[in-house]
């Protein structure tokens, strides 16, 4: 009897080892790895990439995609590290969550022997992946920027919510500060808002009690634009000052796209662009391209003439 | 073991003796107002002291909770993630409830009620993991705080729900509104402050509270239900997260994934600098008051100021939370 079940257990191995052996010659497999959803840009890339990986999935069937969503850092190193020795994963379409934390795990992947693709946020490694996908972080700072000087040609005061203390904050930071420099535009304040709704409410509060003019609003995130814009609804002072965000929430592009005039523009840094890094690496398989090197989205200014091309009805984000 | 427990009754009646145990949280508190006043001249007014009373509210309500829970012993790490899903199940459920009751207060009614079930809910499955299940309080609520997180998540798509835009605005008022200029949430705080401190004070349940927190063996001796006096801490804590979260919503009318964070180390630091002990057995709500305004102060005075780098607003906060425990530590037993 023990016998009989350890024979067919064997064989029932053997099958499976088999068909992943003859899988593997022709199919491709590829790991996408993101940060869990833990406010509303996360949510995006989720929905972006799952969105990808189901559109890819139908079209190439002999690609086959590993889907990761994890917490934190440690998580997502044993997501990948379990891609590569169990899945037997050809590539890896990454957006690390902490890349410092990531950069040897990710490099680990590459020396044996993946294609490496990372997303958004830069490793602290040159050289590690073999395609690089991000948004214009010094960009979107920059855009922002010459937005309100030509909507204050004269001089204004500005105060900026900025996201949490990492480097993307820091390069959007630099770029609108690099941007706004020799202008008359004087910048009152920045505080961290923590790319949070209820952070820009309380840190805009603030700033309204403090400052009693206050011509222009950069908040370098949609999230943190919704707060301080009921901060300012309060304080009753909608006519005095409009805000800058960035990201393009649909909430925000729909207010820009309907001509509001307390958000005339946004910036754009959409999570789409896990999809671009995902499209890129299949082509990279499937259709013999070179795929290699950086690829920079533009931060385009969204108005109220362009608005209707960012939006997208079924976006969580 | 037996030493420690008259002793504490006896602590709880001379409780407007001026030690510095009980001065501590108001020195620091004087002081935070003092530094306010140095610092900006707007600080005093009106709607600033406004603003920060009530958007400390939601903290507030849900601190009272929590200093039941901490007097007797427990820990409830899962308010912060239980407001989330709370706000966002009510606003789903007052979504869903348009077509049949049309926009006005009868969505809304119903919204609450909702919320507040769903609050004492919560409380019930917490309370029995931990008094019927013997499950330490850390774990149960480590445990709740993941899978409420995730639930807001889940039911958001990642991404926020949003309240019909129509209601929301028949909402709004209870946030941004109030009785003779004082905004509604300030109210509900102050209310929810002085009946947590008459039940505290006066009550079989608050002294029952602390005795367990104190000693439970001897708590059990002296025909205390240990078990349902901790259960109803704990329902007592969700149904507080509810009633904070009724006050949240009309404000931005919206829930995601990052709603409530860190609430629950707020909360807990309320408690703590006020004067409840965090391994229980003694409490006192209106030091709990002191300490979530005093944090909300500290939040407020950064941001009024330029002289601290944004990057040690950190430091400095936790700074002040270890100098108001500090003012007010025990004397070293002689």
């Amino acid at each position: 009897m023990k016998l009989a079940k350890t024979l067919m257990a064997s064989v029932v191995i053997a099958t499976g080892l088999g068909g992943v052996a003859l899988a593997q010659d022709d199919t491709v497999t590829i790991g996408v790895s993101v940060p869990a959803a833990t406010h509303g840009w996360t949510g995006g890339v989720n929905y972006f990439a799952q969105q990808a990986i189901n559109r890819l999935g139908e079209t190439y069937p002999n690609v086959e995609f590993v889907f990761a969503s994890s917490p934190d850092s440690p998580k997502q190193i044993a997501d990948i590290e379990d891609m590569v020795s169990t899945r037997g994963i050809d590539a890896l379409v990454i957006l690390p969550g902490d890349p410092d934390a990531m950069t040897s795990a990710i490099k680990q992947v590459k020396d044996a022997g993946k294609f490496v693709t990372v997303v958004d946020r830069q490793l602290s490694i040159d050289g590690v992946e073999n395609l690089y996908v991000a948004g214009d972080n010094p960009g979107l700072g920059a855009n922002a920027a010459e937005y309100i000087k030509e909507r204050l040609p004269d001089g204004g005061n500005v105060v900026i919510l900025r996201g949490l203390p990492i480097p993307i904050d820091q390069q959007r930071f630099d770029g609108f500060m690099g941007s706004i420099e020799g202008s008359n535009i004087m910048v009152l304040e920045n505080q961290f808002a923590n790319w949070n709704r209820d952070d820009g409410f309380r840190v805009m509060q603030d700033f309204l009690t403090r400052f009693p003019e206050i011509d222009a609003v950069w908040t370098q995130d949609d999230d943190i634009s919704l707060g301080a814009i009921e901060a300012i609804k309060q304080a009753g002072r909608e006519d005095e000052m409009f805000v800058v965000g960035g990201a393009g929430m649909q909430q925000i592009i729909q207010a820009v796209a309907n001509g509001d005039a307390l958000t005339p523009v946004d910036v754009s840094y959409s999570p789409a662009m896990i999809a671009t890094a995902i499209e890129l690496t299949t082509s990279h398989f499937t259709g013999g391209i070179q795929v290699a090197g950086r690829y920079i989205l533009d931060s385009t200014l969204i108005t109220q003439d362009n608005a209707e091309q960012f939006l997208d009805a079924d976006s969580p984000f | 073991m037996s030493v420690s427990a008259p002793e504490i009754p006896a602590k709880a009646r001379t409780g407007f003796k001026w030690d510095l145990k009980t001065v501590g949280p108001l020195a620091a508190l004087a002081l935070l107002v003092l530094l306010g006043i140095t610092l900006n001249e707007n600080f005093l007014t009106y709607n600033n002291i406004t603003n920060v009373l009530a958007r400390s509210s939601f903290i507030g309500i849900i601190a009272i909770g929590a200093t039941f829970v901490i007097t007797s012993g427990g820990l409830d790490l899962s308010v912060g993630s239980m407001a989330a899903v709370i706000a966002g199940v009510m606003i789903m459920v007052m979504n869903w409830l348009i077509p049949t009751f049309g926009i006005g207060w009868g969505v809304i009614l119903a919204g609450m009620a909702a919320g507040i079930l769903l609050g004492g809910v919560a409380g019930v499955g917490n309370g029995l993991m931990i008094t019927r299940g013997r499950i330490e309080a850390f774990i149960v609520t480590l445990g709740t705080m993941g899978i409420f997180r995730s639930l807001v998540t889940f039911l958001a798509d990642g991404g926020t729900l949003s309240l019909n835009f129509q209601v929301a605005d028949v909402y709004r008022p209870v946030y941004y509104n109030g009785f003779l200029g004082i905004p509604y949430p300030i109210l509900v705080f102050a209310l929810v402050a002085i009946i947590g401190e008459l039940v505290m004070r006066r009550t079989a349940f608050g002294r029952h509270c602390a005795a367990i927190g104190s000693n439970e063996q001897v708590a059990r001796y002296s025909s205390i239900n240990v078990d349902n006096v901790r259960l109803i801490t704990y329902i007592l804590q969700g149904i507080l997260v509810a009633v904070a979260v009724l006050l949240y919503v009309p404000r931005l009318g919206s829930a995601s994934s990052t709603t409530g964070v860190l609430w629950e180390l707020e909360a807990i630091a309320a408690v703590i600098i006020g004067g409840t002990t965090l391994k229980g057995g003694y409490g006192r709500v209106w030091g709990t008051v002191v300490g979530v305004i005093i944090l909300g102060l500290i939040g407020n005075i950064l941001n009024l100021q330029s002289f601290i780098s944004p990057y040690l607003n950190g430091a400095f906060q936790g700074v002040i939370i270890i100098l108001a425990v500090l003012l007010q530590r025990p004397k070293r037993p002689s």
